[in-house]
């Protein structure tokens, strides 16, 4: 026979009931008091203006709305940004650890410079300084700010998931005749993906919030759009509540996809 | 005996920043000799195995193996390595490639074989290590002997000229250790050269033409395993070898 167990504060709490009615309480209260808060200011209220800005139907058939298009610009810059981020990463991480003295210091200045500056700064260096030197438009500006402040973080990852290959597996690559590229190429890299993998996918979503910051030289991506259609409309609640949640979309989808495809990743090795 | 020295160390030392892991190394191992390292640990016996084929550098003295002069970054030391073979103690199979690929990707990436003539001989070596049947497994897959036979097949398919064993049974399980040896003895009997650090002393016994003992980075002693197990010249491998073979 077994004794019951005691019911203790953590039991109750935990229990579904208890949690989700607490869990009830607490967004209705925030949501009331965002709801009564801009009744008292006079909100006008206007989220039936909200589904155009996704898309229209007209005679010429499916037109995507700004809110859309503005996505998609999103996804395009973080794209772009991110696999020029991975390849630049992915560079000052194998300057680093070449053994070089003089690649070493590079990028460690590299590193400390890029991790130790605001965002904000960095992109402002690359649109207001480097832009009218090098002729940089404010696109190419956007990419390249968001491609070396995460070239900075991804030649982390890429580092740290070298530096768990068991450094057995180079000197077997070595006794068996392999130069240093093959070795890397054939043998440390291939392995080192699985420990880099989460940390890279949890990169580009990092980026994709990141990316949101280019709206301050006017890039025409998902938070320009927002600011545009507000100074037209007068919207702040609507607008801004929308493009939050179309980020949280975006990257929740993604955050799915990245640990279905770990899972499969886990299986297999 | 008439044959030619393959590898010839002469006043070899090795430092680990203050620690002196080699000092004042002689030895010379000739073409087809067996040549069985063994010592207390610590001893220093890893440390020259690993000189041999350069995984570490000698601080001074002269090395040559194979006719190639070894010092640090060393030119001809990728051509070396493909001459010397070398068997670890934690086997260090390419987890992510199969066996039959941990065999072919020397072959096929450092020798340019097609992969075809890779496979065939790789194929070889699975069924003289006895386990042609596992050629499509992963690593994991297998019991630690049985890896360590692919470890063993793997260094085999670069036909080394030198086969280097660094403690190759260290990690096995006991009822392992005797399939591994086997394929050792095999191997020792087709006259290759043969430089193991082991504490298996039957298996010295058996294939050993130089017994080398070793104790705080120098050699102690060296001398045919008849005279090495019967009466060992120095005190201290008479110590170790009654340690070692009291159990």
């Amino acid at each position: 026979m077994t004794t019951p167990r005691p019911i203790t504060a953590r039991r109750v709490f935990n229990s579904f009931p208890v949690a989700f009615s607490l869990y009830a309480v607490v967004v209705s209260a925030i949501a009331w008091i965002s709801y009564s808060g801009a009744q008292e200011m006079g909100y006008n209220w206007q989220w039936y203006q909200i589904p155009k800005y996704f898309y229209t139907y007209t005679d010429d058939g499916f037109q995507p709305g700004e809110i859309i298009t503005g996505l998609w610009a999103t996804i395009i810059l973080s794209v772009i940004s991110f696999t020029l981020a991975t390849v630049l990463g992915l560079f000052v991480a194998l300057l680093r650890m070449s053994g070089l003295v003089l690649g070493k210091g590079v990028s460690v200045i590299y590193l400390e410079f890029i991790r130790n500056i605001p965002l904000l700064v960095l992109l402002y260096l690359f649109y207001y300084v480097l832009g009218p030197v090098f002729g940089l438009g404010r696109w190419i500006a956007a990419v390249l700010t968001l491609a070396v402040f995460h070239s900075a973080l991804i030649s982390e990852i890429i580092r740290a998931g070298i530096n768990s290959v068991a450094t057995g597996q180079s000197e077997a690559a070595a006794s068996i005749g392999m130069t240093h590229a093959q070795a890397y190429r054939y043998i440390i890299l291939p392995q080192s993906v699985r420990f880099m993998l989460p940390p890279l996918f949890g990169e580009v979503v990092h980026l994709i919030k990141s990316s949101a910051i280019v709206s301050v030289i006017a890039v025409a991506e998902l938070t320009t759009t927002g600011r545009n259609i507000i100074s037209d409309t007068y919207m702040s609640f609507e607008i801004w509540f929308t493009i939050a949640i179309v980020y949280l979309s975006l990257t929740l989808v993604l955050s799915f996809c990245i640990s279905t495809i770990e899972r499969r990743f886990k299986t297999e090795t | 005996m008439p044959k030619q020295p393959i590898i010839v160390a002469k006043k070899i030392d090795k430092f680990f920043g203050d620690f002196q892991a080699l000092s004042d190394v002689n030895l010379t191992v000739h073409q087809g000799e067996r040549v069985v390292v063994c010592g207390p640990s610590g001893s220093g016996k890893s440390t020259l195995l690993r000189c041999f084929n350069g995984l570490e550098n000698h601080d001074a003295g002269h090395l040559k193996v194979n006719g190639v002069e070894l010092y640090e970054d060393a030119p001809q030391i990728r051509q070396l390595r493909q001459d010397v073979g070398m068997v670890f103690q934690q086997f260090n199979l390419f987890p992510h490639l199969t066996i039959l690929e941990n065999l072919t990707i020397g072959p096929i990436k450092v020798h340019r074989l097609n992969r075809k003539d890779a496979e065939t001989t790789a194929l070889r070596y699975l069924e003289r290590v006895r386990i042609p049947e596992q050629a499509n497994k992963w690593p994991a897959q297998l019991s630690g002997g049985q890896q360590q036979r692919v470890a063993i097949a793997r260094a085999l398919c670069m036909s080394p000229k030198i086969m280097l064993f660094d403690e190759p049974t260290s990690s096995l399980d006991p009822e392992m250790i005797g399939e591994v040896l086997d394929v050792m003895v095999e191997l020792a009997d087709t006259g290759m050269t043969m430089v193991v650090v082991t504490h298996e002393m039957g298996f010295a016994r058996r294939v050993a033409d130089t017994m080398v003992f070793m104790e705080d980075g120098k050699i102690v002693e060296v001398s045919p395993p008849k005279t090495f197990f019967t009466n060992p010249q120095s005190a201290r491998a008479r110590v170790f070898l009654n340690q070692i073979l009291e159990h």
